[in-house]
């Protein structure tokens, strides 16, 4: 083994890839809240609607799931510039980040709509609630109990699926490594940095993941 | 001809041959990934299950390879093969890094597997004279199978997308195959429809079929 390792480069520019670790998670989270209000839509149609919305919402959450991210991405970036519409980077990683994610929590939502019985929508209405109420105080409580674990992988995913910027050019964590590692030729070292942070973030997502089920579950 | 030379051509039944070509790479890098992966995975899973102190310090290895993204493990072991004097061609590096990558993941859910039976189950195995292994062939892998089946369709189908990005590493799969002849033709639309519609039809009847496969078992 005749490889010098120099971690001083690295070291250097900790602050700067540090700060793209924030790209990251801004990113990411972005994505995640466009996600929910996405996937919650398609759910709800892909269970309540009838007709071309209802095949609209399927094609979006089969193709989302059945293709790989990076070809989504790809769709984004290079497919809708065909049609002379460029996007910045970041955006380009945001919609397919938002494609992606709106897909498979889409199906998430609705196995969370479909595990509560019928039973409690007639007897909230017979209460006297309208749909909303029984929506935001019957339903979706529980739907959350039951989706909070999917939802926290998939923001794991998405803090993961990011690192996929670096192909379209985005400067994440990712990318930005990707750049000092290139201007120093210290690939390992660079990417071995960086695959430390991104363990450290998944790390403290789902830390802060388990201590917000705990104050949310508490009953 | 003109003077000026063409620096695009169009897309041509060649190209489709050599996207055929590159279809046949991802099916074949996924394919031994999968099977090699699996077969790590469940032994490891099974170490996972034996012992507490596999559980924890095992545990803690394969959660690494959940946790960093996938792009930056390939890179990380394309870059430090050759330091500790490992030739590697991007085929190889790719094939270990997504074959170690599927076991981590395999690992986990067959362990799932293996608690899904449960102890006194194993206990009335036991006690009927099965030896240990008898005990695992005829008891726990029938009814772990079950349990974990369509979990362990959802981790070869997402390999299969993810070796995508092995195309990073300059493996022309038809991710790779499909970026090359986008900067040749400059046909983005086209060519990430036929990669898409491959993937698609590759992985979407085989999800809905485990999907199916879920329902009739948990009836």
């Amino acid at each position: 083994m005749d490889y010098n390792f120099h971690w001083r480069p690295v070291f250097k520019s900790l602050p700067d890839l540090l700060e793209s670790a924030i790209l990251t998670l801004e990113v990411a989270i972005l994505s995640m809240i466009l996600g929910i209000i996405f996937g919650l839509a398609l759910s709800l149609i892909r269970i309540h609607v009838k007709g071309p919305l209802k095949w609209f919402a399927i094609s979006w959450i089969e193709l989302a799931r059945n293709t790989p991210a990076l070809l989504q991405l790809f769709f984004f970036g290079f497919g809708l510039g065909a049609f002379g519409i460029h996007f910045s980077p970041f955006l380009i990683v945001l919609m397919g980040l938002t494609f992606n994610n709106s897909g498979y929590l889409a199906e998430n939502f609705r196995g969370g709509f479909n595990s509560i019985p019928d039973t409690q929508i007639r007897a909230s209405l017979s209460l006297g609630m309208n749909h909303f109420q029984t929506y935001t105080r019957i339903i979706i409580p529980q739907v959350l109990r039951v989706v909070y674990h999917p939802m926290t992988n998939q923001m794991v995913w998405a803090v993961l699926m990011s690192s996929l910027g670096m192909l379209v050019g985005f400067r994440e964590l990712s990318g930005e490594t990707q750049f000092f590692a290139s201007k120093t030729y210290r690939i390992f070292e660079y990417f071995a940095a960086t695959a430390v942070i991104y363990y450290v973030i998944v790390k403290i997502i789902l830390g802060a993941a388990r201590l917000m089920a705990s104050r949310l579950f508490k009953y | 001809m003109e003077s000026s030379a063409t620096y695009f051509s169009g897309f041509s039944l060649n190209d489709l041959w050599f996207l055929g070509e590159a279809a046949l790479r991802t099916l074949w890098i996924s394919f031994l990934a999968i099977s090699i992966g699996s077969l790590i995975g469940i032994f490891l899973g099974l170490a996972l299950s034996v012992s507490r102190i596999f559980s924890f310090t095992l545990g803690a290895i394969l959660d690494i390879f959940r946790s960093v993204p996938l792009i930056i493990q390939l890179v990380l072991f394309f870059n430090f093969a050759p330091i500790i004097g490992l030739r590697l061609n991007p085929f190889e590096a790719g094939l270990i890094v997504l074959t170690v990558y599927t076991s981590a993941y395999v690992a986990n859910v067959a362990r799932g597997g293996i608690e899904a039976v449960g102890i006194p189950m194993r206990q009335a195995a036991r006690s009927l004279g099965m030896n240990y292994w008898q005990d695992l062939r005829y008891v726990v892998w029938p009814i772990g199978l079950r349990a974990v089946f369509p979990a362990w369709v959802g981790v070869a189908l997402g390999v299969m997308k993810d070796s995508a990005l092995v195309s990073i590493l300059g493996y022309v799969e038809l991710l790779k195959a499909s970026q090359i002849l986008m900067t040749r033709t400059q046909e983005a639309i086209l060519i990430l429809s036929i990669a898409g519609a491959f993937y698609f039809a590759l992985s979407y009847p085989i999800s809905y079929y485990a999907t199916r496969l879920e329902q009739r078992w948990s009836k």
